[in-house]
């Protein structure tokens, strides 16, 4: 065992300097363009659309998703450089995976500033509503006309009209009544209550005996907090879980040691401190459902 | 009840030792190769329209068109299963017939651009932008076919799943090449003394 560690602490250093040249040379080889945050529905790293347009472009595709349930969204970027812009929107689409889940009615226009190219990417599901075709056409003959005149805003929003106005037309299952920010509702109250039934059961007897009655019950409420923060990714969810975990491992606890007082919301509010960070409080999020493969069109001005 | 603690250790045993991810990864890249065959597919239904497009033109190439065409009946000839997957000469040939279609058809393309009555076509421009969307469906499909194999292959080679495999007989699945490395290496000619 000593030598072992004795050997490994000596190897340490040619295997950092081995490491770091394999950082470098993958630095050399990653020099694709990243691929921004989904933040909102007009996202821009070109710093060309001021916030007020920004704002306008939103409020428009916000209110088409509230009113059909397909999501649109707008990326521009200064380049897509070495990459063709076909494959970079087809990257940012299978990442971002706008359109709703189990639907995956999403699109998404990228425009490539410094380019000067566009392209409209289509999810699978919306290939019937915007088929190639129609995508080009839209791009020849509504945006880039704007675009050669430097009205991006302009260009983006004539395209988005006739873009909506397709998928309008589109027989797509209605919207779901607007629910709380995450569009991931009903079926997982199912797998909550039968997790809640079974694992807090076992999981909170065998926690009460190792921590004992009260700080068992709490520990058992916060891993049902995360545990359902994991599965369900809703922070709403997970506090409930928590304080159901604490207050049933609690209870179940009390009928066996006869122990009094409740350290009440305290194993909720642990359970759901994991969620804060992964900020699922926005305005706009990602169905999660948008199957790329590759349709769509791309035009250039 | 021996029997079924028996039974227990061989379906731990086998979900251990990868049995189950050999057979998701087997469907998933079976899904993925069906995906491009449907690609392809698209591509040569395409090919008749744009001949007929093509052909209306009178003094068009006729060399560059029987060469899409040729390419197209070589394409279409090869009968694929899912049997092709795992014989890598089938497979080869596949590819290179695809690859002769393909090149064949842009050429064409960028012949079709020194006739201004064909550029003027709106029926032609419409049939270039079907070709240009089924290119990038092939481009995807084919990506995601070459990572489900990557996974599958890697699934196959690594220890100790691939003990597994060798019981199973689960060979590694082929993926796509470039199949003319040497001309897309060598630089492009450029000639502007041309007529």
């Amino acid at each position: 065992m000593r030598s072992l560690c004795r050997v490994q602490w000596r190897a340490l250093p040619s295997l950092f300097l081995l490491w770091l040249a394999f950082a470098a040379l993958g630095a050399q080889a990653q020099t694709l363009v990243p691929i921004p945050e989904l933040s909102s529905h007009v996202v821009d790293t070109s710093g060309t659309l001021t916030t007020a347009q920004q704002q306008a472009l939103d409020g428009k595709l916000a209110a088409f998703e509230a009113a059909s349930g397909s999501q649109v969204v707008v990326l521009m970027v200064p380049t897509t450089q070495p990459e063709d812009i076909a494959s970079y929107a087809n990257r940012v689409g299978s990442t971002w995976k706008i359109g709703r889940k189990d639907i995956g009615d999403g699109l998404l226009l990228i425009v490539a500033k410094n380019d000067r190219k566009l392209r409209i990417e289509v999810a699978r599901a919306l290939e019937g509503a915007v088929p190639d075709l129609a995508a080009k056409r839209i791009i020849d003959q509504t945006i880039t006309p704007f675009f050669k005149q430097g009205d991006f805003a302009g260009g983006i929003g004539a395209g988005l009209d006739q873009i909506m106005a397709l998928i309008r037309g589109e027989a797509l299952p209605a919207p779901q009544a607007a629910k709380s920010g995450s569009g991931s509702g009903d079926f997982q109250w199912m797998d909550l209550a039968v997790f809640l039934f079974f694992a807090v059961a076992v999981g909170g007897a065998i926690l009460r005996n190792m921590f004992g009655s009260k700080l068992g019950s709490v520990v058992a409420g916060g891993a049902a907090g995360v545990i359902a923060f994991v599965v369900t990714t809703s922070v709403l969810v997970a506090i409930l879980a928590g304080v159901v975990a604490l207050v049933f491992s609690l209870v179940s606890g009390l009928g066996r040691f006869a122990q009094s007082h409740s350290r009440g919301p305290w194993g909720g509010t642990g359970g759901g401190g994991g969620g804060w960070s992964s900020g699922s409080g926005g305005g706009f999020s990602s169905g999660g459902g948008g199957g790329f493969g590759g349709g769509g069109a791309s035009g250039g001005w | 009840m021996k029997k079924w603690i028996l039974a227990f250790l061989a379906a731990m045993a086998l979900s251990g030792c990868g049995y189950n991810d050999f057979q998701r990864l087997d469907e998933q890249t079976k899904s993925a190769w069906s995906e491009v065959l449907n690609q392809y597919q698209r591509r040569a239904d395409l090919v008749p329209n744009i001949v007929a497009t093509v052909k209306g033109e009178a003094a068009f190439e006729q060399e560059t068109l029987t060469k899409v065409i040729e390419a197209r009946a070589k394409a279409t000839s090869i009968q694929v299963t899912p049997e092709t997957l795992n014989n890598p000469e089938a497979f080869k040939k596949f590819q290179a017939a695809q690859g002769d279609l393909g090149s064949a058809l842009s050429r064409l393309m960028v012949v079709s651009e020194q006739y201004p009555n064909l550029k003027a076509n709106q029926g032609f421009s419409d049939l270039r932008v079907q070709l240009e969307g089924t290119e990038n469906r092939i481009t995807v499909a084919r990506n995601r076919y070459i990572q489900a194999v990557q996974e599958y292959n890697v699934l196959a080679r690594s220890f100790p799943s691939n003990l597994t495999a060798m019981v199973f007989s689960y060979q590694p699945k082929p993926a796509f090449a470039v199949q003319n490395e040497a001309a897309i290496s060598a630089p492009p000619v450029v000639d502007f003394n041309k007529k």
